[in-house]
């Protein structure tokens, strides 16, 4: 396979997964900020959300205020925000349009509805009520994609690449989302002040859809080091970080069988994996929930640097 | 006396609606501070969005399957509960005062039912007459001198509010036995959440998706073993039942079994049920299953609901059963009337919450009333639930008066009556715009061993028909989304 080829497909796995991730964020920030202060209604649940996608910086080169109005729109629409949805579903689209033979006509046909109906959208959103459609949108064609290439695709490089792409950006916004409130998660024991942190943690599970799913593999009410734990380490969700590393090297042993060959690519992920595998929750708060996440987003781009090395991107 | 002197919760009183001239409500005061983002939002709202509105959200409730079966309407196995998109607002004050009440009547609630299944103090002292408890069909015998585990009785119990004026609130009902509708309560926020974002910008409203966090911890509380963490099921009598769609739905939200009867079986007083990986033991049942059905060896022998033995478990305290057994005496409306002085002799405080007036025509006194003024009263059968059975004097014609004053001679003390409530109304849309409607109020009150909590608000039941009293969903009633307001836009 064309080394062009597999990094424009590596790359459409990682827009069209961040697209989606950014998707639920807006709306599980909306539903927290709507909440009254005395639930612990965040003023600056839009702040978390710039900071859970890492856009502080530059959403503060903008001069705005910091309020819904302006974080959505920036978030969804901004056409100088290279990861605003727009941008992700453009350059996913991008990205595929020129491998276009690599993918099934079904998964290329996918994205490209998604990519006409988001042409469609104004510069700027109008009013709040153009949001949940467009967010719906953005939800439904990730499934779409996924579902069509599941089914359509020839299990072979072109396959493994796109999804390799969506696995390290989903480890990559799950560390990142957890990152910004490790401050409300609190190993076991530690007093958890009421339960005003309560819609904090909740607002977690709802970002990567896992309210339900929470209950179903704790069978308990939420505590704070077990939103950690589902999100860390379990390996029943599949937007854990735990889950992604097994993704990603089960993808790139796969690889690996079908040229002959394996690399430090294969080496990162091994340890990435080893490390998740080889640990528990406690022992994460005790070296530092913080440090433990920074230090894997670290790893994390590393093994992204080295697979575009490997593979010659 | 639906009539013009009726209180309106947004405008103060019905007749405002009448006399609104140029945008929808003219010049009428808004009187409850925090109605006004919401008449805002309606005097600004054309009909032809507010009918978007309404067939969208109806688009969300079919996606969603939530779903309800009336009984003997073949046509209706899967119908949906007419959803009102104005939603229904409390101010935090008046919660809080509603909340203290609520406690304070489940607390007297559960010390009632300790009792007459204990040792009957309130008997002794003869607040209530002993035949009126120990002669009632929905006295348990089987649960005389039993306790079930940590003294509570009803774990959920949905108390039905009604209101007629700025602070005149009534209790109608306590339904201690199984209270449904909570899923109503829950998806109607979720909808309004994704239909009508800009209204929680400005209105901030108490959330209500921690029920089944409060839920599942007093499920837990209850567990008869301290040992481990409980394993609790969900029993349902399956998916023909009306409320199935709410069974299926907490047991999703709660990450617990939902079960039918065949799927458990005792064995050694132990209840287990059948899983891939052999017998697990189950320690607390949400059962959403009347008695008579639990257990075909104590109860009805031709139930295939329930469980043979469970009762057997039950009394060797090796399972909690959610509601307890025998609860349902505190449904029976005679007792009901009575309340205030349970509440009086179980707390010695004088009871927060009003009861409607009653009469109970097992007195020969308040019998002779009745029937002289029946075209004015509410007539309801003591065991009687759901709207069925019920007299509506004022709305009912000289005939059906007469064959109801026929039945209430011959069995007088199957009946109780109470003046026709001017229930309070709310703006509510209808196809011609936006009309007051009588709406209700049911709390969901739950009480485990950390005590009893609520979360604000409840479900509000509105009756859809014009002038109608009866918001009962097997009688085409419809629900709204219940806010308890904490602040708001100053502008």
């Amino acid at each position: 396979m064309l080394s062009r080829t597999a990094s424009n497909l590596y790359w459409m796995g990682r827009y069209l997964e961040r697209a989606d991730f950014t998707a639920r964020l807006i709306e599980a920030t909306q539903r927290l900020a709507a909440l009254p202060s005395s639930y612990g209604g965040a003023t600056n649940a839009w702040e978390s959300a710039l900071a859970s996608t890492w856009m502080t910086q530059s959403f503060a080169e903008r001069g705005l205020p910091i309020n819904e109005a302006n974080v959505a729109d920036f978030l969804t629409l901004d056409t100088s925000n290279s990861s605003s949805i727009r941008s992700c579903i453009e350059t996913a689209r991008a990205n595929g349009r020129s491998v276009r033979t690599a993918l099934s006509a079904p998964a290329w046909e996918a994205i490209n509805t998604a990519w006409l109906e988001v042409s469609r959208w104004g510069p700027h959103l109008q009013n709040r009520d153009e949001l949940e459609p467009m967010l719906e949108l953005i939800k439904l064609s990730a499934s779409a994609f996924e579902g069509a290439a599941q089914r359509t695709m020839l299990r072979a490089n072109a396959f493994w690449f796109i999804f390799l792409g969506s696995a390290v950006e989903r480890a990559d916004n799950s560390a990142r989302l957890l990152d910004v409130k490790y401050h409300l998660l609190l190993p076991r024991g530690e007093s958890v002040g009421g339960s005003l942190d309560y819609f904090q943690w909740t607002t977690i599970l709802r970002t990567v859809s896992a309210m339900t799913a929470y209950r179903w593999v704790y069978r308990d009410s939420v505590k704070p080091w077990l939103v950690a734990d589902l999100l860390v380490l379990s390996r029943k969700i599949p937007r854990s970080l735990a889950s992604c590393y097994e993704e990603i090297r089960r993808i790139l042993d796969l690889l690996a069988a079908e040229s002959g060959k394996r690399g430090p690519a294969h080496r990162l992920a091994a340890a990435g994996h080893a490390r998740l595998s080889h640990t528990s929750i406690d022992k994460v708060f005790e070296e530092g929930l913080h440090e433990f996440l920074t230090s894997f987003i670290v790893e994390n781009n590393k093994l992204g640097d080295a697979i575009a090395k490997q593979y010659l991107f | 006396m639906a009539g013009g002197d009726t209180y309106d919760e947004m405008l103060g009183s019905v007749s405002a609606y009448a006399n609104a001239a140029g945008p929808l409500f003219g010049n009428a005061e808004t009187i409850n501070h925090a109605y006004r983002w919401i008449r805002e939002w309606l005097d600004h709202s054309p009909p032809e969005v507010m009918a978007a509105r309404r067939r969208q959200a109806e688009l969300f409730f079919r996606r969603i399957g939530i779903t309800f079966a009336v009984y003997g309407d073949p046509d209706a196995t899967e119908r949906l509960i007419p959803f009102d998109i104005v939603p229904r607002i409390l101010e935090r004050a008046e919660w809080t005062k509603l909340e203290k009440g609520l406690v304070q009547r489940v607390n007297a609630l559960n010390a009632f039912l300790a009792d007459i299944y204990g040792k009957r103090e309130i008997l002794a002292a003869g607040i209530l007459p002993e035949p009126l408890v120990l002669q009632n069909a929905a006295y348990c015998l089987h649960m005389a001198g039993r306790q079930p585990p940590g003294g509570i009785w009803t774990h959920i119990a949905g108390i039905d509010l009604v209101r007629t004026g700025p602070d005149q609130f009534y209790v109608l009902e306590d339904n201690a036995r199984t209270p449904s509708g909570v899923s109503y309560m829950l998806e109607n926020r979720e909808v309004m959440l994704k239909l009508l974002p800009e209204l929680f910008e400005h209105v901030k409203v108490a959330p209500v998706d921690t029920y089944p966090e409060m839920l599942l911890e007093t499920l837990a509380s209850v567990s008869p073993r301290g040992d481990r963490a409980p394993v609790i099921v969900l029993l349902t009598p399956g998916r023909h039942n009306s409320a199935f769609y709410e069974h299926s739905f907490l047991a999703d939200k709660l990450g617990i079994e939902l079960v039918e009867g065949s799927d458990l079986f005792v064995r050694d007083d132990k209840v287990f049920m059948r899983t891939t990986e052999g017998p697990e033991q189950v320690d607390v049942i949400y059962r959403r299953l009347d008695d008579e059905y639990l257990d075909p060896l104590v109860f009805n022998p031709g139930s295939m609901l329930g469980v043979p033995g469970l009762m057997a478990a039950y009394a060797a305290g090796n399972v909690t059963l959610t509601n307890a057994v025998g609860t349902g005496i505190a449904d029976d409306k005679a007792i009901y009337s009575y309340m205030p002085e349970i509440v009086r002799f179980y707390t010695g405080e004088e009871p927060i919450l009003q009861n409607v007036p009653t009469w109970r025509c097992r007195e020969p006194e308040a019998l002779g009333y009745v029937l002289d003024h029946l075209a004015e009263l509410v007539v309801k059968e003591v065991d009687g639930s759901g709207g069925y059975g019920m007299l509506i004097g004022p709305h009912a014609p000289q005939a059906t008066l007469a064959a109801f004053a026929a039945k209430l001679k011959a069995a007088p003390e199957k009946f109780i009556a109470q003046p026709t409530l001017a229930l309070s109304t709310c703006p509510t849309a209808i196809d011609a715009g936006i009309a007051p409607r009588h709406v209700d109020l049911r709390p969901f009150v739950l009480s485990g061993r950390d005590g009893v909590k609520i979360v604000p608000g409840g479900l509000t039941r509105v009756a859809m028909t014009p002038g109608s009293l009866v918001v009962n969903s097997s009688q085409g009633g419809g629900t709204k989304d219940t806010w308890v307001v904490d602040d708001w836009d100053a502008e």
